[in-house]
């Protein structure tokens, strides 16, 4: 009984370096198909694109999304912007209302009803054949869009495509792991989209043909994760999501670990959620990797760190109590706790080498994000801390959106 | 339609990799383990000789002279290895090999403790002995804390030895000593001070002022 413990702990680092693993024979399959475009591209053919603007109290960051927007290399004729004002109550509306000038831009002012009813109003305004969406808190790239849309001209098949997101100026240490986090989520995301197994569409700057919606219908409040579920709906119809690796969009990120909280608290109990509303989809081979790798992949992960936590906690635990009981009997004498180092010490075990093999793989997946995110091989600190730092600080929000789905409490969006 | 089809030889060759990595890490983990292991053994080996050799020194030199009798002390080289043994008991997993080297340390620690009973004997030199009993077969936090403040009163005083020995070990010679002393698990720690009995934890200021006094240190 005592090494069930053991055996779970080895089953899940088995499925971790599985899953690590599965992703690097990806990048090894289509390492051809990653170079980054440099200079501007150029489409044979430019679609009339709408990008909404959903906005909710941004007053202080919707103005350099606006003109983000309208720095972008597509013909202005080409892309209409839906600014949208969900019932704001500081002075979003304003801010927008400088805007109101721009031939191409339209303003929507509307009662407060969540991030999916502003899209739904844009998507109701919407006539044109591609449809998209930026956050208000989000910054364009000036290639971004037109990178995005030579997917679409070289895949008809494609239905959606989204871009690489990664972190408008970091100023803290908070921000600067946030950072490395997104050039992993950039890797992670390009490889899913290898694998026709992607399960996000990110509110920044996804780009859809508007059949999607004419489709499948509007999108929903899915657990305020409405750019979830739509990608969920979306693999459950076999419409095929993207991901330009080279489009870039930087987005405003949590500076304290309470913004953090309640924002990862969102994700993953949208996630929690979207999978149990959708748990029709897992395990059947109609769906592909998504139902084989994506979802079984997040819900060992929530399941994972549910249970490396406890045996952080118990290890944690278990470490205090032997300092207790040194200063119990002890005191301060610390002659005993201290010695010449000796590599006899230092631990062997099979669970050390397999961490060191994943640690490895996350560490270049890491680089490679930064590369395809930035076109640069560079190492930076925060990469070698940034893995254990959020081992201990993520179970917290995935258990408590774990706790909030067990008894029905829906995390707010701010 | 859907590019995500599966592949599912992708999936059984990422299987394989996996597998592969695994049982690499197992191989590392049993040759860095067989590694300390061998060194465990070295240690005590080379105890042994020593051992062996100090008695038969110690046998020659008898009748002749005390002088060279402080080349004859161990217990540096055996709080190294019971130190080491110890950790290895829950971190080298090799259960069987260990308990095996633990039996053979105890011994030596026997052995080493009759020979420097004998020398003091003869030569008069000073020197304390703790005979050390605990377990861990099951917790014991007073067996925790006996062992430190034993660690720390050894550091106070070097001519101070401890044996510490593990109640469960099933060895004779250690059953033997039990028996001797009248040991019992349910009184564990327990502590031979010339010769008297202790049980339970006692504290380090208690302690010295029993090894002092009756070892006259």
């Amino acid at each position: 009984m005592e090494n069930i413990p053991v055996f779970v702990f080895q089953i899940f680092v088995f499925l971790s370096v599985y899953v690590q693993v599965f992703l690097f024979v990806t990048f090894l399959e289509n390492r051809g198909g990653l170079t980054v475009r440099r200079g501007g591209t150029v489409l044979s053919k430019y679609p009339f694109v709408t990008v909404i603007v959903p906005a909710y109290n941004e007053e202080r960051t919707i103005y350099k999304t606006v003109r983000s927007l309208l720095g972008i290399n597509y013909p202005k004729e080409k892309l209409k912007i839906f600014l949208v004002d969900d019932g704001s109550t500081d002075g979003t509306w304003r801010a927008l209302c400088r805007f109101s000038h721009y031939s191409n831009i339209k303003l929507f002012r509307k009662e407060n009803g969540g991030k999916h009813t502003a899209l739904n109003l844009g998507l109701e305004h919407t006539e044109t054949e591609f449809f998209g969406c930026l956050d208000a808190d989000s910054i364009a790239h000036p290639e971004s869009l037109v990178r995005i849309m030579s997917y679409f001209e070289e895949d008809a098949s494609l239905m959606a495509v989204a871009p690489s997101v990664t972190i408008y100026n970091p100023k803290n240490f908070i921000q600067n792991i946030q950072t490395v986090e997104y050039y992993m989520g950039v890797y992670m995301k390009k490889m899913f989209g290898f694998m026709g197994a992607i399960n996000v569409t990110p509110g920044p700057l996804t780009i859809f043909r508007k059949k999607v919606f004419d489709d499948l219908g509007p999108y929903r409040h899915a657990h305020n994760t409405e750019d979830m579920e739509i990608a969920y709906r979306m693999q459950k119809n076999y419409y095929k999501i993207g991901h330009c690796h080279d489009a870039y969009v930087y987005t405003s990120s949590p500076s304290t670990l309470e913004k953090l909280f309640r924002q990862r608290l969102r994700w993953i109990y949208g996630f929690i959620n979207n999978t149990i509303d959708y748990r029709d989809v897992i395990f059947k081979k109609r769906y592909g990797n998504f139902a084989f790798f994506t979802l079984p992949t997040g819900i060992i992960s929530v399941i994972a760190v549910g249970f490396l936590f406890g045996k952080i906690i118990y290890n944690v635990g278990a470490f205090l109590h032997s300092k207790f009981i040194y200063f119990q009997t002890a005191g301060l004498n610390l002659s005993a706790m201290t010695g010449a180092f000796d590599p006899y010490f230092f631990s062997a075990k099979t669970p050390f080498f397999l961490m060191a093999i994943i640690y490895f793989i996350v560490l270049f997946s890491i680089l490679f994000g930064r590369k395809i995110s930035e076109d640069r091989w560079k190492f930076s600190p925060e990469m070698l801390y940034y893995f254990p730092i959020f081992a201990l600080i993520a179970p917290f929000w995935i258990l408590k959106a774990v706790w909030n789905t067990i008894f029905s409490v829906v995390p707010v969006w701010k | 339609m859907n590019s995500g089809l599966l592949d599912w030889k992708k999936y059984i060759i990422v299987f394989f990799i996996t597998v592969f990595l695994f049982m690499t890490a197992v191989y590392l983990s049993n040759y860095f383990g067989s590694r300390k292991i061998a060194e465990l053994k070295s240690i005590q080996d080379q105890i042994a000789i020593n051992i062996l050799s100090s008695e038969t020194e110690f046998s020659l030199l008898s009748e002749l002279s005390c002088k060279n009798t402080s080349g004859l002390a161990l217990s540096d080289e055996l709080d190294e290895l019971g130190r080491k043994l110890e950790w290895g008991e829950s971190n080298l997993g090799n259960d069987d090999e260990v308990a095996y080297l633990k039996k053979y340390y105890s011994l030596l620690e026997i052995k080493d403790y009759l020979l420097q009973k004998k020398i003091s004997a003869r030569c008069g030199t000073k020197a304390a002995f703790i005979l050390y009993f605990y377990t861990n077969r099951e917790y014991c936090g007073e067996c925790e804390r006996q062992a430190l403040t034993l660690s720390l009163l050894r550091d106070k005083y070097r001519e101070l030895r401890v044996y510490s020995f593990d109640f469960s070990i099933g060895l004779s010679a250690v059953d033997a000593m039990i028996n001797i002393y009248k040991i019992k698990d349910t009184k564990l720690p327990a502590m031979v001070v010339d010769d008297d009995v202790m049980t339970g934890f006692h504290g380090i200021e208690e302690l010295e002022a029993k090894v002092t006094k009756s070892f006259e240190l």
